[in-house]
């Protein structure tokens, strides 16, 4: 980006030193951007870093260096193993939610994108599609949640239904406030997030290199397999940051889905604010943070995107 | 202004002069500007306690603008103690009084600028009700936080001062909701929520300081232990508090758990829980959706809350005086019959029982059968004539008051404990 903004300001600017000059407009260019999220995000995020190592009673913050709260995060997470601490535990729940959401939404939403870039050939077609994948975000999330209870629910539609056909006998009462029904919204909600990188990355796939594999004579799959997946990588990367991402940090979900009966780090951290305790809520946002950054910093590095795009 | 004496020449010019005189001291004196506004009182509460119809009405009477601002029972704290400035007139619970006043934030209301100061219910300043029933005082019980050492005091008085923490709105003792329909057999007694025949169907708060007291009630009812005071437990009792709901939670008692209260009527309406700790307008609710549900008095006793209005230290001026104005107001009978309507009780029962009528009192008050429809404010048909209050009248329901909401001085153990509760 800013080479390319360099060069051309070089060639429109006549002057001895247009590299130079050039550089400057970058920097212009960028800095009320750079401005807007020095302010909005790292000088919060500096903020709730230094509160983890405030101390703190009731109605008092004072500055400190001291790591009371890191303590109370992982209280008795070494003395307790092999069996988990809250921590621990929450972090691997959420873990695993993470990585369901992750495969189902990856598969759909590959599935999806291919559907569509590849398939569908008129634009209007393509733009009314997407439309209709976005339609989970019209309405609010509490009226999703309301709308769960009568569809999932013991006497939801779905249960009603099965009973009719003569499937089950009672109902089931692991539809919903469990697992599966955290999943299925992480699914509805976070597919989008995953398909449209993807589909980004296809439509810019040439269609020549895909006729040359036909000729070549792969199959379907081979092409697939080993042309359209390794183009698809930086989509998929960035559709995986994303839904990692956000299910790492979510609480809403979890708790509606989960009828507030599953952990989650993002409650924990709630919780922890509501009551006050901020710097035990930082210290453990800090942690999140941590291993947020790291599952990114991993997953940068088996693709670079920053070549890719 | 009936004058009809035609003004002279004299008379005109000096009213001009006045007029003149008048303007420059408006332009000069910026109060004086302000004296012609209406004044806006910033209102942080609960969503509950905020009827548009109660800021209608004082719109109507008082001009006053009520500007709600709702958030949640933890969040009313969290903003009090953090934000003072983002609001005129705090509505919380009684409970919350014991983490809000040692920061500081609150001032001491004056009791001689409340008119119907000496009306207002002993069950707040004394712990009895009327009729002379003593209250159960565990928990955060109002008497113990109601008034302040002095204006700027952090500290609770132990007797009566002239400088109040809140100004009382609203209060009720809580049990258990349950569905009649569908469980088909008397409820009695707390320990019920943690009978295994509920398995999946039952349902708590997860509100910790509320949650725990509910938790407790359950644990005295089943006499597996004995509390010194349940409002306030050392970190043993925490301990084994918790450890009953865990193993509960674990066995797949609860089917959810809510903190909201539209939360907790979709779950009772819906059938997913058929007995779970619930709100009074809650049951309401439910039951004006034509769900059979009853808000069941227990063996054990009531839980109670109350909830009050505060001054933040920065209010002053012209809105110190609104704020005073609309409390008042708020106690002289309109307001108080409208929360009596939906269950709640108001703080001085005379002048709300002025504004109800005869068989509306004696059906939400005195426990009698409703003589006709009862309605609720809005309008809507509540229970039809001959139906019986829930629990009975005003003395049978305060009078068995068990504990009240509390704040625990293990608040932050709890709070742990709490997260572990849920992550198990």
């Amino acid at each position: 980006m800013m080479d390319g903004g360099a060069r051309v300001s070089g060639m429109t600017v006549k002057d001895a030193r247009p590299v130079r000059r050039g550089r400057g407009t970058a920097y212009w260019q960028a800095a009320p951007f750079a401005l807007l999220f020095l302010l909005f995000f790292i000088v919060p995020l500096l903020l709730t870093v230094a509160v983890s190592f405030w101390r703190f009673d009731d109605y008092v913050l004072s500055p400190d260096l001291n790591l009371d709260a890191y303590r109370e995060v992982f209280e008795g997470c070494i003395d307790k193993l092999p069996s988990l601490c809250v921590t621990f535990a929450t972090y691997v729940s959420t873990l695993r939610f993470a990585l369901m959401a992750w495969a189902i939404t990856l598969v759909l939403g590959f599935g999806i994108a291919y559907f569509l870039a590849f398939h569908v050939r008129s634009v209007p077609m393509q733009m009314a599609l997407f439309l209709l994948c976005t339609v989970p975000f019209w309405t609010s999330n509490i009226i999703r949640m309301v709308a769960w209870v009568p569809l999932l629910g013991r006497n939801g539609l779905v249960n009603q239904g099965l009973q009719a056909v003569g499937l089950t006998r009672a109902p089931l009462d692991w539809l919903l406030y469990s697992e599966f029904s955290v999943v299925l919204a992480f699914v509805h909600l976070y597919t989008l997030f995953m398909m449209v990188p993807i589909f980004n990355s296809m439509a810019r796939i040439d269609r020549s290199l895909i006729e040359a594999a036909r000729d070549a004579g792969a199959s379907g799959w081979q092409t697939l397999w080993n042309v359209v997946i390794p183009l698809c990588k930086p989509g998929i990367v960035i559709g995986s940051i994303f839904v990692l991402t956000i299910v790492m940090g979510d609480f809403v979900t979890v708790g509606i889905m989960g009828g507030q009966q599953i952990a989650s780090i993002g409650k924990v951290i709630q919780v922890q604010m509501s009551y006050l305790q901020f710097p035990i809520a930082a210290a453990n946002a800090v942690v999140l943070l941590g291993i947020v950054l790291l599952m990114i910093w991993a997953l940068t590095r088996l693709v670079d995107i920053r070549r890719e795009l | 202004m009936t004058d009809t004496r035609h003004p002279g020449r004299r008379d005109m010019l000096r009213a001009t002069a006045g007029l003149a005189v008048a303007g420059a001291a408006t332009r000069l004196a910026a109060p004086a500007v302000h004296a012609q506004e209406p004044v806006v009182l910033r209102y942080l509460g609960t969503a509950v306690n905020q009827s548009a119809e109660i800021a209608a009405k004082a719109k109507q009477d008082l001009g006053i603008t009520i500007e709600y601002i709702p958030v949640t029972t933890d969040d009313v704290i969290r903003r009090a103690v953090t934000q003072p400035n983002t609001f005129d007139l705090l509505d919380m619970e009684y409970f919350s009084t014991k983490r809000v006043a040692p920061s500081g934030n609150l001032q001491g209301i004056e009791a001689r600028r409340i008119k119907l100061f000496d009306k207002i219910t002993p069950v707040f300043t004394r712990g009895v009700t009327a009729g002379g029933k003593t209250l159960g005082d565990q928990g955060t019980a109002p008497k113990k936080v109601q008034f302040l050492a002095g204006r700027n005091s952090r500290e609770f008085a132990s007797s009566p001062t002239e400088w109040m923490s809140l100004i009382p709105t609203t209060y009720n003792a809580d049990t258990l909701g349950i569905r009649p329909d569908l469980i088909g057999r008397p409820i009695e007694s707390w320990s019920e929520l943690l009978n295994p025949q509920f398995k999946g169907k039952a349902s708590i708060l997860n509100i910790p300081s509320i949650g725990i007291m509910d938790a407790a009630m359950v644990m005295e009812a089943t006499g597996r232990y004995k509390y010194p005071d349940k409002g306030n437990m050392t970190r043993p009792e925490i301990d084994r508090t918790m450890a009953m709901l865990t193993e509960a939670k674990k066995a797949g008692q609860f089917r959810a758990f809510w903190s909201d209260f539209n939360e907790s009527v979709n779950l009772m309406a819906s059938g997913e829980t058929v007995i779970q700790s619930m709100w009074s307008p809650a049951v309401t609710k439910v039951r004006s959706q034509g769900v059979a549900c009853v808000y069941q008095p227990l063996r054990e006793g009531y839980r109670a809350w109350a909830s009050g209005f505060g001054m933040p230290r920065t209010l002053e001026g012209r809105k110190l005086d609104g704020a005073y104005e609309f409390i008042n107001w708020f106690l002289s009978g309109w307001a108080g019959a409208f929360l009596n309507r939906q269950g709640y009780y108001s703080a001085v029962l005379e002048t709300a029982q002025a504004n109800m009528e005869p068989y509306e009192w004696a059906y939400w008050m005195e426990g009698k059968p409703a003589a006709q429809d009862i309605k609720a404010p809005d309008g809507s048909l509540l229970e039809k004539a001959g139906t019986v209050r829930d629990g009975g009248s005003y003395e049978e329901r305060m009078g068995r008051v068990a504990c009240w909401n509390a704040v625990m001085d293990e608040n932050t153990y709890l709070i742990r404990k709490w997260n572990e509760f849920i992550a198990a």
